[in-house]
């Protein structure tokens, strides 16, 4: 087993009066690929928003690799974001004024890469995802299909450690979202990626290596866990 | 499923020995029952015997395990009719599963239910995992998505079915017991 590279222990969010989380606890190990699965609302998007730095928890720890992100500046967390993390959401969420070469060249360019540089790392990116042809159209001008491996292209630009997905394929066909999927994997085996795969579909959980059940904001009693021994 | 002419069909590609015939079976159709030497032995003697296969290659004299087999044009007109017909359309979905569910709620109670639905859960889930493996293979084919594809959406329906069923447990425990 590889060393744990994300954990969390005992977290805690809500949303006012709702509570999202109530004492979640993980580890994810390098390179690891984990599903994060359960019903509506259980709380997915929530732990995976925290997991990722995008927002603090009430309570509870998350600690990556050394850092400790739940009492970081938002400042810091997005600093480690840009280097560290990959973030893949249901609607690509690619910028609507850039063509799909500049989205995916994006999160080099934040991090201090030269132009020339980052244009040819995206372009080839999307070349490996099969949508080379998607580098000079603009988002509205690609199939939902091709707009979610652009935005696969900008999420593995900066070669992160971890990759967070939530429900990426849930707006593509079951053919699109097998290309997307199939992609992440092979490219997370190569090059030993974490992956955080949040969704509520079998089929879609079945490309980890583990799963997670939540409901009502912890550990699903009821649920075995799949994976992971091996 | 009938097995005689699967094997037609898979030998229509080229003649192939019993035991690669047997190998070919197990890889295409996974989530068929893996046959048995024995059973495709005797199924390659009837096809023989009712001219719609015919043994070849050299070592004939060999024993049954070095001949190869070839589809005869009888053999070929009656995969094309199998061919031409539907299957029933059936509900596999596990009457045996559902058959556990409604047993456990009778016998015991909705726990009981609920973990038999829980081991079976991780039990599909796994096999789910397996074969979603099979497609994520740096050098999966084409062939190997198609006949994986087929047993993970029937495993998807069963898992739903396990889902929604978990979920109506304690109201199907009342319904059984009125
Ligand atoms: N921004 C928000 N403001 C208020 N309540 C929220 C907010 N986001 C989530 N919630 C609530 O928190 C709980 C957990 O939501 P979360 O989005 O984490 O669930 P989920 O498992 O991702 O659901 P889904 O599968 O529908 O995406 C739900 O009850 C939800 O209504
Ligand atoms: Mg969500």
């Amino acid at each position: 087993m590889n060393p744990t590279l994300l954990s969390a222990r005992a977290l805690h969010h809500s949303y006012g009066h709702t509570p999202a989380l109530r004492g979640v606890d993980l580890d994810i190990a390098q390179g690891e690929i984990v599903a994060v699965t359960g019903p509506s609302g259980c709380g997915k998007s929530t732990l995976l928003h925290c997991l990722a730095g995008l927002i603090r928890p009430d309570s509870g720890q998350v600690r990556y690799r050394d850092t400790r992100l739940d009492d970081r500046s938002e400042a810091a967390r997005s600093r480690l974001r840009r280097t560290e993390f990959g973030v893949l959401f249901q609607f690509g969420q690619l910028v609507a004024e850039l063509p799909g070469a500049e989205n995916v060249a994006l999160p080099l360019l934040l991090a201090g890469a030269s132009r020339r540089s980052a244009a040819a790392a995206a372009r080839s990116w999307l070349e490996r995802l099969g949508v080379a042809a998607a580098a000079d159209r603009l988002p509205g001008e690609m199939s939902g299909g091709e707009q979610q491996r652009c935005a696969l292209a900008r999420a593995l630009v900066t070669d992160p450690a971890v990759v967070f997905a939530d429900e990426p394929t849930g707006a593509l066909d079951s053919l699109a979202g097998e290309k997307v999927l199939t992609e992440l994997v092979r490219i997370a085996r190569e090059r030993g990626t974490a992956v955080v795969l949040v969704t509520h579909d079998s089929q879609v959980a079945a490309y980890a290596g583990r799963e997670i059940a939540l409901r009502d904001g912890a550990a699903d009693p009821l649920t075995l866990p799949v994976g992971g021994a091996a | 499923m009938s097995t005689p002419h699967v094997l037609l069909g898979l030998l229509s590609a080229g003649p192939l020995h019993g035991y690669d015939l047997k190998r070919a079976h197990d890889q295409r159709l996974p989530r068929a029952r893996p046959l048995a030497y024995g059973q495709v032995y005797a199924t390659l003697a009837r096809l023989a015997r009712d001219g719609l296969v015919t043994a070849t290659g050299t070592d004939r004299a060999a024993g049954p395990d070095r001949t190869a087999y070839a589809v005869s044009d009888a053999g070929r007109a009656a995969l094309d009719a199998w061919l031409g017909e539907i299957e029933p359309p059936a509900p596999h979905v596990a009457s045996a599963m559902l058959a556990k569910v409604v047993i456990a709620l009778l016998a015991a109670d909705t726990a009981r239910a609920r973990d038999y639905l829980a081991r079976q859960r991780a039990a599909h889930a796994a096999r789910l995992r397996d074969l979603t493996a099979v497609k994520t293979a740096p050098d999966a084919t084409l062939g190997d998505l198609v006949a994986a594809d087929h047993a993970i959406l029937h495993l998807d329906a069963d898992l739903r079915w396990m889902q929604n069923t978990a979920g109506r447990v304690a109201d199907l425990h009342t319904e059984v017991h009125r």
